[in-house]
């Protein structure tokens, strides 16, 4: 039975040829088989964690909780210098303060979790919260900004790097009003028990990405700079971290 | 702990004798200043099981106005403000005695004798089972939020 790769859903589509090669390079690295699964939506993720379809993942950090707590994962390798951060944005106009928005507020939304998560905190000084919002579910960030120039959201929640990613034409048109600097909060691969004994191996692997020409590639084409080590205990304090933050 | 130093102080302040946990006595000196917490940050730190500091990030350490040096091994309480009621700590402990979250509106003094207004969630820190240690993770609170509690602080302390 070959291993199963799975990546959060909220990877970019250009990235997927780059986390196709990645599985290519890693079952020769590794000498095993692993099967690369796309997930297109955490529902369909979190399904094939609990049936135990999924060995290797490339999870959100919304979901390194239930992965440690509930599933027995364990933290291998986190993206060096790629903090998950949100930025909330509107039309450019006359608000510049996350205080001067309306009560009444209509947030548009992509399927990123933790991202959604910070913008709600970040909502919190205007003293806005989720009873006096309304919520637009979109695709990705890109159809985030279109709401918001068509004026159907007030503002919309963004990774940082999705919005500086969006075209100059939109961004010119939008205005950040807040971003975060957690800096703590940061995607992770993390391993099933039943992968646990490939651990040690697969840290080594990914950690020396950055100093092989092959790894240095395929990191291009998956947008990460590099990995370093993840140890349990820094799982277990951003579990802690993203516990206060739902609270 | 050591009392505050006066040299440290900027601006016109107010002398306290604050009493602080199994009745130890600290001067303090506060002025009015209020540092605007950091826009988009967390402010993160986390004590051992008996409130000692033990780890800070760096906007924690900003907005305290210490050296990162001056408060690793050192009290939460170094923090404490006197207008903070007394219940409100006690509230924060008995609920972290029970394994729970604890959440509230805090004031605190920064060296320089001047304060920030923090919306706090406090989490006890388990391990195989075990409480390890506390997190406090900080963001900014809304001004409706502060002005409430300014009036139910000055009432709690009052009907001490
Ligand atoms: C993780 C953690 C964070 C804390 N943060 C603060 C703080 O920011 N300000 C503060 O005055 N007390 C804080 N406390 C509470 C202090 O330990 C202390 O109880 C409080 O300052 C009152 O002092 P006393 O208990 O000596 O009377 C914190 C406690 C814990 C466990």
């Amino acid at each position: 039975m070959p291993y199963n790769l799975a990546i959060s859903p909220d990877f970019k589509p250009d990235q997927i040829s780059g986390w196709y090669i990645f599985n290519t390079w890693l079952q020769k690295k590794l000498d095993e088989a692993i099967h690369l699964d796309i997930h297109q939506s955490f529902a369909e993720q979190h399904q094939a964690i609990d049936n135990e379809k999924v060995d290797i993942v490339y999870a959100n950090p919304f979901d390194i909780s239930r992965l440690v707590r509930e599933k027995s994962f364990t933290p291998v390798a986190r993206p060096v210098c790629k903090p998950d951060e949100a930025i909330i944005a509107c039309r450019e106009g006359a608000i510049r303060e996350i205080t001067e928005l309306p009560q009444a507020l209509t947030v548009a939304q992509a399927n990123a979790p933790e991202v959604n998560t910070i913008g709600m905190i970040m909502l919190e000084p205007a003293n806005i919260d989720k009873s006096n919002i309304k919520i637009i579910d979109c695709e990705n960030f890109v159809v985030v900004a279109r709401h918001i120039l068509k004026g159907e959201a007030d503002v919309g929640f963004f990774l940082a790097e999705s919005f500086n990613e969006l075209s100059n034409l939109v961004k010119k048109q939008l205005y950040p009003l807040i971003n975060s600097q957690i800096n703590m909060i940061h995607h992770a691969f993390m391993l099933s028990p039943k992968f646990a004994p490939h651990k040690d191996k697969l840290k080594e692997l990914l950690i020396n990405m950055k100093i092989d020409d092959k790894g240095i590639q395929i990191l291009n084409d998956i947008g990460i700079e590099g990995f370093e080590s993840m140890e349990e205990e820094d799982a277990e304090f951003m579990i802690d971290l993203m516990d206060t933050l739902l609270s | 702990m050591l009392d505050m130093n006066p040299e440290d102080i900027k601006g016109e302040y107010t002398e306290h004798n604050l009493t602080l946990y199994e009745d130890i006595c600290r001067k303090v000196f506060t002025t009015e200043l209020e540092s605007p917490f950091p826009k988009g940050y967390l402010i993160v730190s986390r004590t051992d099981t008996n409130g000692i500091i033990t780890h800070a990030n760096d906007s924690f350490v900003e907005m305290s106005g210490y050296e990162k040096s001056e408060l690793i091994g050192q009290p939460h309480n170094i923090l404490r403000h006197p207008d903070m009621p007394a219940a409100a700590f006690k509230d924060l402990w008995d609920t972290l005695n029970r394994r729970e979250k604890w959440r509230g509106y805090v004031k605190n003094l920064r060296k320089d004798g001047g304060f920030y207004w923090v919306y706090a969630i406090v989490i006890p820190n388990i391990r195989n089972g075990e409480v390890e240690g506390f997190t406090s993770v900080r963001r900014e609170p809304s001004r409706k939020k502060i002005d409430e509690c300014i009036k139910l602080y000055a009432e709690m302390s009052q009907t001490k």
